[in-house]
């Protein structure tokens, strides 16, 4: 095909045009995406950067705002968070595992799969019904930590199950290929080729399904979490609080006071929040290194 | 793992048979194989002789590789793949239910088209066979790996680089780390499927002399689509088309007086 000199110079200043209009759309939607976070960062920080101290961060809740504090709530999410990984991490992975390596491609696996994405979907309340029904009342846990970093694993289960599915997708079929040609087992192959290989994959997917567990209240309040608490849980059935929970019960109060306390509060758990995904960064960072020696 | 001694017996009577008859090491008889619904292999029947190289060629797609992949049923690892007819390993069929394939794998190694060491080091790689089997002794797996090394001709390119990762190595390189893997373990049988389709000439002409050299105590199959190569380092070829057998015998004969117009035609570039 041919093109007259000056049709060709039409076309190519049409398309220049829509590239133009193009990258500036998706120029405009970074904006308010980043925008709107920055507003809600810098709207913290201005309420609640005066809160922050180390008298914030080590005293209990109390009725006077300049005398509360974080300290249950934020040692009741620590601890939250690092129970629910310890319960929903190898269960994760586990069923990625059998899923990914092991199930057969039948309409039962089919199914299986379908559900978790939808279980991944599903709003956050209902896992907090699930918990108070299953764990606080069937089992009788109560309202404790153990309750509830068992509704957290539940919620997040389907996330780091389809991320490690992911993660172990990646792994190239040629690895597996040259472990069984030299004798190993299927488990060997897994654990000696494709978990390395996929592991910084499932710790980021994981790291970042603990930080949305991390933020989450709904399911907490759900279970009948307490919001006034004046002592650290001492074991896995003591009573908790965490600090979404605490910021609820803050913003929602009249004095203005407890809301610069909220906004200290939320400062703090994006704080948390940071340092988890910059953990998962620096996993996977050091992980891939290992990997190129 | 396989005891030394038990090899060595095994090489022994080879050895001392093939001056009267060659003695075969795998036999097949009408082998079947589908993938799923498609069939790949026809009642291909044929046997692969001890110590000797056996070339199998024919036009892309006509299961060559499915073949070879049959003789260490590196193919049960893919859904849907399934095979009828027999493969009798030293007279024990590889496919009797009672046959455990990671023992078969172990017997009867594999090279790969594409290199594929692990992104480990080039010691590892090497090693891992054998780990797998549960040696742990240092000073063993220090000279099983050095001895796998040097059988692979590649020692004295990596003698001092062993602990750096296998991926920073070249094509060629890479392709005889994973013939000296293969080697470690100790096989009866290496598989060779296309080993130096990605390889260049120069490290093709090494990857051949190589195969010359293992043949005194390997038994080889080797897919390739280079004529010549299969000339140069066979002693028994055979073509395969459509999934079906078309001719076998002696490379010499196969090369200069087939049987069969369509061996002729496509060994003489008329078609493929």
């Amino acid at each position: 095909m041919k093109l007259a000199a000056a049709d060709l110079r039409h076309m190519l200043r049409l398309r220049r045009g829509t590239e133009f209009v193009f990258k500036f759309v998706a120029v405009a939607a970074l904006l308010i995406a980043l925008g709107s976070l920055a507003t809600l960062l810098i709207d913290a920080f201005l309420d609640g950067a005066g809160r922050l101290s180390w008298q914030f961060l080590t005293s209990f809740p109390s009725r006077r705002p300049e005398e509360a504090g974080i300290l249950s709530s934020l040692v009741g999410t620590v601890y939250l968070i690092l129970l629910t990984a310890l319960v929903a991490f190898p269960v994760g992975v586990g069923a990625a595992i059998y899923l990914e390596e092991y199930a057969a491609s039948r309409w039962y696996s089919r199914l299986i799969e379908v559900n978790i994405a939808n279980l991944a979907g599903v709003p956050s309340i209902i896992y907090g019904l699930l918990g108070l029904e299953l764990f606080v009342r069937a089992l009788g846990l109560e309202r404790s930590l153990l309750a509830g970093a068992l509704t957290m694993a539940l919620l997040v289960l389907p996330i780091i199950i389809i991320s490690s599915r992911e993660a172990m997708r990646t792994v190239p079929p040629s690895i597996r290929e040259a472990s069984c040609a030299l004798g190993a087992s299927r488990w060997q192959t897994i654990w000696h080729q494709v978990l390395p290989l996929a592991l910084p994959g499932i710790l980021t997917g994981s790291i970042l399904a603990f930080s949305r567990a991390i933020g989450e209240a709904a399911p907490l309040i759900t279970i009948g979490a307490l919001t006034y608490i004046a002592f650290l849980p001492d074991g896995l059935l003591a009573p908790f609080t965490a600090l979404p929970i605490q910021i609820f019960n803050w913003v929602s109060r009249p004095q203005k006071g407890f809301h610069a306390n909220a906004a200290g509060a939320i400062l703090v758990l994006l704080v948390v929040l940071l340092l988890m995904n910059a953990l998962a960064v620096f996993l996977r960072h050091r992980h891939q290194q290992r990997l190129r020696l | 793992m396989r005891s030394r001694s038990s090899f060595a017996i095994v090489t022994n009577n080879g050895c001392v048979s093939n001056m009267t008859e060659p003695i075969p090491a795998l036999e097949v008889h009408d082998l079947d194989a589908w993938y799923g619904h498609t069939q790949a292999l026809r009642k291909i029947s044929l046997a692969i002789v001890e110590q000797r190289i056996t070339a199998i060629i024919g036009p892309s797609g006509c299961g060559k590789s499915t073949f070879i992949r049959c003789l260490n049923r590196i193919n049960d690892l893919i859904g849907g793949f399934r095979v009828a007819g027999r493969v009798l390993f030293q007279g024990q069929d590889l496919y009797a239910p009672d046959v455990d394939p990671i023992e078969i794998r172990l017997r009867i190694g594999m090279v790969f088209q594409k290199p594929n060491p692990f992104p480990k080091s080039i010691y590892d790689n090497v090693a891992y066979g054998p780990r797998l089997c549960g040696l742990k002794d240092p000073v063993r797996l220090d000279l099983l790996v050095e001895e796998s090394l040097k059988k692979a001709a590649l020692w004295d390119e990596v003698k001092d680089k062993l602990r750096r990762s296998a991926l920073a190595l070249s094509g060629g390189q890479q392709q005889r780390l994973c013939i000296a893997r293969a080697l470690a373990v100790e096989p009866e049988v290496l598989l060779l499927d296309e080993p130096c389709s990605a390889l260049d000439p120069i490290a093709t002409a090494r990857i051949e002399d190589l195969l010359l050299d293992l043949k005194k105590n390997y038994t080889m199959v080797i897919v390739t689509h280079n004529m010549q190569q299969a000339a140069r380092v066979s002693d028994s070829t055979a073509f395969f088309m459509l999934g079906q057998l078309v001719e076998f015998g002696p490379t010499s004969r196969i090369f200069t007086n087939p049987l069969e117009k369509v061996t002729e035609d496509y060994i003489t570039g008329r078609f493929g």
